[in-house]
């Protein structure tokens, strides 16, 4: 069996960055695996610009920015495996991890790992799941399968859209589908607010008159074999279709922008902990999961807008992985979980242990839904370890907050993370 | 002219093709749609029943019961996935314990073996996730649950094999009689045929009436259904069926032979027999029904609804008989349980047509099939081998089935392969995961569109 000090599980931007950072951290025996033909991760298909501004301070594509990473692999000599898919990961009981994979050259066999970083990505949240009534016809994809079919296969799928959804690729691909000639009738969102950013909203709906009908969803689906239209109604504030504002919605595509969802099938089946709220594993302050030795960073630890926060956050866990490989202890010291009060949906990490944390720690979480003049309050019993105030927070945005060592000495309760009335 | 043209590639259709094809007969199935299995046969509950529910003394009793005998040889011979799970019907009232009696008789007149009656207690021993509602249930050893599609796709490759021709994505708009036998028209000309079986499913009645005057009525009754990924699989291991209750006819929750959970389906009458959308009320009903039987039914983790039309004839029974013109026999009304009786159907129809023709044994017969080879199926040993020999069975495709580029060639190679998005989806399961082909259908398009040789946008998810 072949021995790596890590195996990094996915080579998107995640997997890249947390590569180049363990390089850097002293570890040698590395190996990145990944399923595509490519390096890249979904950046390949996000020709759009928008990446990179706060990692390379300049606006780059999304295949620019990944090959910006590969370049960095590829000059630090780490070793990187295309087509070839990780099927298990299990703990040995030597301490090192069992990774099963497949690949054409080399077959089914199982390598084995001090240290995994597993940086997988997401998907998208499928039509079925959403439950929609009606046919189901051709024409219905996700955005993100219908980026790949436009992007990179080059292929027209349609002239008159309704897109579901205004996650962030359904605003790039209600853009795209207008500068591919297509005419994009409305986005329709079920919440009152958009789960996209401000800046996709503007530069994709605004900029073309494309109608973004919050508060408004498809309960019907017409077309037996292909698409003819969709029935779009309003729903009340218990997000119920109001029958009465029904309106059919002549189109032949229909696009699906309703949620990502992290790829966490492998870590479920290590026996790793998952967080209900993120679908990723639960990490603690050095991203490392429930099993000591595996990782976990980018978009399969919880869904990120920026790639530029999946680099950083990737960068780190690559760096505990080196330490971890190269025989660092972690200090046995206490460890305090964190606690989402008013407002906050979910923390990455839920834990953190003081004596084992960075000189910067960060604390990243959603909130649950649109609130204006608010602070945001980070306490451990009576001492405030953060407060910062904000004129606005959305779903949309993840909010990052970094909170110094020194801080952290001495606190002797959890921590918890809520909003307050600024 | 040929011996035999059957009108529908449904389960039925396919397996009077495949019966007939065990002798040196020119037979011909034709379907409208691009594949075979598109009608009803692709979307029901897939269950083999035992033989308990059928009336005594009906063609659905003795078709039901003979079907359920073959399956699990034919699913051996002819490489389809078929697991014997067994069965519950569940009693929510004590008043109504007597149906369950009836039941037990009734397999008892059928000939039905392993069937008993338990205590609600004894269910939720042998079904921990059965709600405490349950007062009793009946226990049925022999039910069984099948892949509808591979089975059908089964058939039809056997039949393939044995030289029966396949005509697709051709609407049959007419029968004519003639003396010789029939001509039957479609939008892509005639076929002279001695007989003609009529297997159309829904539109049985459409094709009878282009050659009798004898009144026969087809209505199409809806069934809508939740499928969930395998994370929820395991909820149960039986397929748990319901006597009917104050909300109605019952539903059922069942495994998939693929590991999946099922529930499902509704039960309603329309007039359109292209309806196979679903509705928020259907499907609010299968939630609501579905959680008296099972305690914490995972529904958020469904991954598809979908819609069957049941083909209810006016007889309260199967149409199965040589209609009142010579040489045309109809197969009609084959509503549940007809994929468990369809290979039974199918000896009955060869039987049928062979009153009307010269039946000489094919001596070169194959009677053994193999389906697509499942990479996950095989153990460490034989999946290296085959990575060797194809390094397309090392490339993961679909990721979420853990298919390979490998299988889907294969799917698509085969003969009488598949041509269409779905076409793939159901020979090897790519796409059918919880991400719904998200993932995969670029990558499956485009090898499609280079085997057929058309541009990807071209290519079809069904449909003809
Ligand atoms: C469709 C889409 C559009 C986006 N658009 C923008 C945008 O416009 N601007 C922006 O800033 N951000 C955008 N993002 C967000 C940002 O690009 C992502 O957050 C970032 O790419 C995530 O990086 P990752 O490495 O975690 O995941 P990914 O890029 O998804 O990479 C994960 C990699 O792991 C591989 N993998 C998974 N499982 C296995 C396995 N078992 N074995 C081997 N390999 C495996 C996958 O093939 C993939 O290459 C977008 C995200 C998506 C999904
Ligand atoms: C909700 C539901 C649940 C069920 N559950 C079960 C179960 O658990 N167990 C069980 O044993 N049975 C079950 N059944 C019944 C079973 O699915 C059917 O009996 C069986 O699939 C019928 O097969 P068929 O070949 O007769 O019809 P179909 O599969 O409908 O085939 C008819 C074919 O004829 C073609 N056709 C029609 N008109 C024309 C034309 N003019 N020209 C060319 N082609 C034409 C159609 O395209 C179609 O492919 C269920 C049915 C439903 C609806």
């Amino acid at each position: 069996m072949e021995n790596f000090d890590i195996i990094i599980i996915g080579g998107g931007p995640a997997g890249m960055a947390a590569a180049v950072s363990a390089k850097k951290a002293g570890a040698e025996n590395i190996v990145i695996l990944e399923r595509d033909k490519v390096l890249g991760g979904i950046l390949n298909q996000c020709i759009h610009g928008g990446f990179g501004l706060h990692t390379f301070g300049e606006e780059l594509t999304g295949p620019e920015y990944a090959e910006r990473y590969a370049d960095m692999v590829r000059d630090m000599d780490i070793p990187y495996e295309l087509e070839t898919m990780v099927l298990d990961v299990a703990p040995k009981p030597d301490g090192c991890k069992a990774v099963t994979v497949i690949s054409p050259t080399r077959g089914v066999c199982e390598l084995s790992a001090k240290a995994v970083v597993l940086a997988m990505g997401c998907r998208e949240r499928p039509r079925g799941a959403l439950g929609i009534a009606g046919f189901r016809p051709k024409g219905v994809y996700t955005a993100g399968t219908a980026q790949k079919l436009v992007n990179l296969e080059g292929v027209h799928i349609g002239r008159e859209v309704v897109i579901l959804g205004s996650g962030d690729i359904g605003l790039i691909m209600a853009r795209r589908m207008t500068l591919e000639g297509a005419h994009v009738a409305a986005v329709a969102e079920l919440m009152p607010y958009s789960s996209g950013l401000k800046r996709n909203i503007v530069q994709c709906l605004d900029d073309y008159g494309i109608p973004l009908l919050l508060s408004h969803t498809v309960i019907d689906i017409k077309g037996k074999d292909k698409l003819e239209g969709v029935v779009i109604a309003q729903v009340d504030e218990n997000r119920v279709p109001i029958k009465e504002t029904a309106k059919l919605y002549p189109c032949d595509t229909l696009l699906l922008s309703c949620g990502l969802i992290p790829e966490n099938e492998l870590t479920s089946a290590a026996g790793i902990r998952i967080d209900r709220r993120t679908n990723g594993a639960m990490v603690n302050e050095s991203l490392e999961t429930s099993i000591e030795g595996v990782f976990s960073c980018g978009n399969v630890l919880h869904v990120h807008d920026l790639v530029d926060f999946v680099s950083e956050e990737s960068a780190r866990a690559g760096e505990n992985a080196a330490k971890y490989a190269l025989g660092a202890k972690r200090e046995k010291c206490e460890s305090f979980d964190i606690e989402t009060g008013n407002g906050v949906r979910y923390t990455v990490p839920v834990s953190i242990s003081p004596g084992n944390a960075d000189e910067l720690t960060h604390i990243r979480f959603r909130v649950g839904d649109v609130y204006k003049n608010v602070s945001v309050v980070v306490k451990s019993g009576e001492t405030e370890l953060v407060r910062r105030k904000s004129r606005i927070l959305v779903p949309s945005e993840m909010v990052d907050l970094l909170i110094k060592k020194d801080k952290l000495q001495g606190i002797s309760e959890n921590i918890k993370v809520y909003l307050e009335e600024a | 002219m040929i011996d035999v043209a059957i009108i529908g590639a449904g389960a039925v259709g396919c397996a009077a093709a495949m019966e007939l094809s065990k002798y040196k007969l020119s037979v011909c199935v034709i379907d409208r749609e691009s594949d075979v299995g598109e009608g009803t046969t692709k979307a029901n509950s897939a269950i083999v029943h035992a033989g308990f529910d059928a009336v005594p003394g009906t063609l659905k009793a003795r078709f039901n019961v003979r079907g359920s005998e073959m399956m699990e040889e034919l699913s051996k011979r002819l490489d389809f996935a078929y697991k014997r799970n067994g069965a519950m019907v569940l009693c929510f009232d004590k008043n109504d314990e007597g149906k369950l009696t009836e039941l037990k008789e009734r397999a008892d007149k059928n000939g039905v073996k392993g069937v008993s009656i338990i205590s609600g207690d004894r269910a939720r021993e042998l079904e921990p996730s059965l709600t405490d509602e349950v007062t009793a249930a009946l226990l049925a050893e022999s039910s069984a649950i099948v892949c509808p599609f591979e089975m059908t796709i089964a058939f039809a490759e056997n039949a393939y094999a044995n030289g029966v021709e396949f005509k697709l994505s051709t609407l049959v708009t007419g029968v004519e009689k003639t003396d010789a036998g029939f001509v039957v028209k479609t939008d892509d000309g005639d076929i002279e045929a001695k007989v003609v079986i009529n297997a159309a499913g829904v539109y049985a009645d459409t094709v009878h009436s282009f050659v009798s005057d004898k009144p026969l009525a087809i209505t199409p009754r809806k069934g809508e259904y939740i499928l969930m990924d395998r994370s929820a699989g395991g909820t149960v291991s039986r397929t748990i069926f319901q006597l009917p209750t104050k909300m109605g006819k019952g539903i059922l929750v069942t495994p998939t032979v693929h590991g999946n959970l099922l529930a499902g389906p509704t039960a309603e009458n329309i007039d359109d027999k292209e309806n196979t959308a679903t509705t928020t009320d259907g499907l609010a009903s299968v939630k609501a029904k579905g959680a008296l039987s099972v305690k914490n039914i995972p529904w958020g983790s469904m991954i598809t609804s979908f819609t069957g039309l049941r083909a209810v004839g006016d007889r309260g029974d199967f149409i199965i008989e040589e209609s009142d013109v010579p040489g045309f026999i109809d197969a009609a009304g084959i509503e549940s349980p007809g994929l468990t009786s369809a290979p039974a159907i199918g000896e009955y129809l060869c039987e049928l047509a062979g009153r009307r023709l010269d039946m000489q044994i094919n001596t070169d017969y194959i009677a053994a099939r193999s389906g697509v080879i499942h990479l996950s199926a095989l153990d460490d040993e034989h999946k290296n081998a085959l990575i060797k020999k194809d390094p397309a069975y090392g490339r993961i495709v679909c990721r979420c089935e853990s298919i390979t580029e490998g299988e889907i060639r294969d799917a698509i190679n085969r003969p009488l392969g598949a041509t269409t998005l779905d076409g793939v989806k159901r020979r090897t399961r790519a796409g059918m995961g919880r991400c719904q082909g998200g993932f995969c259908s670029p990558t499956v398009i485009k090898l499609l569109s280079e085997k057929l040789g058309i541009a990807m946008r071209d290519v079809k998810k069904n449909g003809k």
